[in-house]
Order: structure tokens, then C-alpha cells, then sequence
């Protein structure tokens, strides 16, 4: 199972929560999928979203789900203590581990290699983190949401990318449509 | 009253609520003002682009952030102010202080300092420099210009501003 068929697996449960996602293919993905003003996609800045998402989260009431790489958390490592050390019972970072750099051509993650996220994950001090398999990832987020505590999830899938357009909104059409959705 | 004390008292009467600070011991003080200031939640960040990115959920959420960090913090997050604050034409007021000015004993520092104005001026942020204590006077000014206008505004403080580096 690859990463779109998790994202088309689970759009049903998203399409409820707020969504902040991933620069490059999983953003691209998930606007093809179910494009919706609550979902904040990301153009730009690789490695953030799970630090957007954690703003959002602790500035307002609603559910936010980041849906991450295990690439993009490499490149921001420093987000998971900031995570773990200021609780968000309405967060819930979604890791998608393929091992590979998916949008840039499948290149090799260190995650891929001796790296375990969920582990560094625990390190840094995020009290719930589950790791799942691919096929699992809606039943384990729909538990997390409902369970209304902050969720590290690492989804292990397989590497591979689907063919589709970029995104050509504007960036602040999908920001603005997003804040009115936050807001209502 | 204290530098540091106006400064945040400015954050708080323009409904700053949400401020990501990266340790600087010029800064120190504000840090520890907000850190003791109800009206703040005050998350530090390991990284400055993380931090952008933490103040960019909050406005979205609608809180008004702010950013406190060191100059060099402007070599590190150029693509972050280019492809997510400016992009999606965020505010964020970035109080700085401008390390290797006059009073600088850190011969390194200058060699980012020699490049701030530059890289600021170069991504089109406005940027006003603290150099007297009485330059302060502005900075409820300049905070309402950046929720006026949505973009990321550069407050330079340097060691002249601060007194000096102490003991430093």
C-alpha cells in the first residue's frame, strides 16, 4: 500500500478534522482525493507542517491532524520535543514513513535505514505513539481523534508515487477558505 | 520601567498572545517577561523556521503570534519567510537582536551582522533598527503596521539598545 492509497483510505475521517499537509505529492494527493476548505496545503517550506499544525492546535479547540514524511520529520528532528513537551489534547501528527524521499524521487530516508521515528519519538517524549501498518492507519487515527489525546502515528508503508497535477491555487485562497473554516 | 517590560506590555495591548522565542542572552529579559505574562503562551522552538512555522498555525487559529531570535536566525529561515510567511501573506512581528554592532566582543557575530540589512532588505521586509532606548517609543507603532499590512516586519535591537553586553 503507498501513500495515496492511505490518503484515499482515510479521506473519510479527514474530511471532518482539520488538515494541515505536506509540501510536495501528499498535498497534491490529497487536493486530487477530497479537496476541501479544511485542508491547508502546503506549497512551500518542506518540514513544517507538523509545527504548523501544533500552532494551530494549541491556538484554537479544534482537532488538527498534520499528516507528515518520515523525510519532512527528518528535516525538522527539533519539532518532536516541542511536541512532546507542550501537550495538545487536540493534535495529531500522522507520519507517513515510506521510507523515501517520495516527491523528489524516491530517494532513500534514513528512516528507511537504522532510524526509527517512533522510537525518537518517545525519546523526545510524546507519551502516545503508535506505529501501524499501512492497512490499519484510518482504524488507529479514527482511535486517536476519539480518544482526544495528542497521537504521534508512523504508518509504515510502501515507497511509490501516483502521477498528478500540481496544485495551482493560489496560497492565499487556500489559507484564507482554511482560516474561514477554522473559524466557523 | 524596563526595556523588556514595555516591550511585552506593547505584544500584550496589541493582542500578542502566542510568542516562539530561540534563546539570546541580549533578550534574556523579554524571554523572561513573556515567559511570566498570563496573557502569553510562550513555546520555545529548537529552530527558528520551526518556530515561523508554529506562529503561522497560530495565526491561522487565530492568535497573534510573534517570533523573538537572534540575526543569524535570518541565514536560517529565509526559505520559511519566502515560501510560508510571505507566501501565504502572514504578519509576524520578529524581534531581533542584532548581534555584532558596535559594543560586539564576538568577532563571529559580525559576520552575520554584515549581512542582516542586506538579506532583510533583499526579501523586501521592512526593517527598523533599535539603537537608542528611546527608539522603543515606536514599536507599538511598528507592531500595528505589521497586523495592518500581513506581512513579516524586522525589529533590529543591537548591544546599544541593551545597555551594552554586561559582563559578557
Amino acid at each position: 500500500m503507498i501513500r495515496s492509497e492511505i490518503l484515499r483510505d482515510i479521506a473519510p475521517i479527514l474530511r471532518d478534522q482539520l488538515v494541515v499537509c505536506n509540501i510536495g505529492l501528499p498535498s497534491q494527493e490529497l487536493h486530487m482525493i477530497d479537496d476541501n476548505a479544511r485542508n491547508f496545503y502546503m506549497l512551500g517550506t518542506m518540514g513544517l507542517s507538523s509545527s504548523i499544525g501544533l500552532g494551530l492546535a494549541l491556538s484554537q479547540p479544534k482537532t488538527v491532524i498534520s499528516i507528515d514524511g518520515d523525510g519532512s520529520v527528518l528535516t525538522n528532528l527539533g519539532t518532536l520535543p516541542t511536541i512532546a513537551n507542550n501537550v495538545a489534547d487536540n493534535y495529531i501528527l500522522l507520519i507517513i514513513d515510506n521510507g523515501s524521499y517520495g516527491s523528489t524521487g524516491d530517494q532513500p530516508t534514513y528512516a528507511g535505514k537504522k532510524t526509527k521515528l517512533e522510537a525518537v519519538a518517545a525519546a523526545c517524549g510524546c507519551e502516545n505513539v503508535v506505529t501501524c501498518k499501512a492497512e490499519d492507519t484510518g482504524k488507529v487515527l479514527q482511535a486517536a481523534i476519539d480518544s482526544k489525546q495528542m497521537t504521534v502515528i508512523v504508518s509504515k508503508c510502501d515507497s511509490g508515487n501516483i502521477k498528478l497535477p500540481v496544485i495551482t491555487m493560489d496560497p492565499v485562497v487556500i489559507r484564507d477558505r482554511f482560516m474561514t473554516a477554522v473559524a466557523s | 520601567m524596563s526595556i523588556s517590560k514595555k516591550i511585552v506590555d506593547d505584544f500584550i495591548a496589541n493582542d500578542i498572545s502566542f510568542v516562539t522565542t530561540v534563546p539570546c542572552k541580549q533578550l534574556a529579559g523579554v524571554i523572561e517577561e513573556v515567559e511570566d505574562r498570563d496573557e502569553i503562551f510562550h513555546i520555545p522552538s529548537n529552530k527558528e523556521d520551526e518556530g515561523m512555522g508554529l506562529c503561522a498555525g497560530a495565526f491561522m487559529g487565530g492568535k497573534r503570534p510573534a517570533i523573538i531570535m537572534q540575526n543569524t536566525a535570518i541565514g536560517v529561515t529565509i526559505n520559511t519567510l519566502a515560501t510560508l510567511t510571505q507566501y501565504y501573506r502572514m504578519p509576524l512581528p520578529m524581534l531581533i537582536s542584532y548581534r555584532g554592532e558596535l559594543r560586539e566582543p564576538v568577532a563571529c557575530q559580525v559576520e552575520m551582522a554584515v549581512h542582516t540589512k542586506a538579506l532583510l532588505n533583499q526579501l523586501s521586509i521592512p526593517t527598523y533598527h533599535f539603537h537608542k532606548e528611546s527608539d522603543v517609543d515606536e514599536l507599538d507603532a511598528i507592531l500595528k503596521y505589521t497586523f495592518m499590512c500581513n506581512k513579516p516586519v524586522a525589529i533590529l535591537t543591537d548591544a546599544s539598545f541593551w545597555g551594552g553586553y554586561g559582563d559578557q
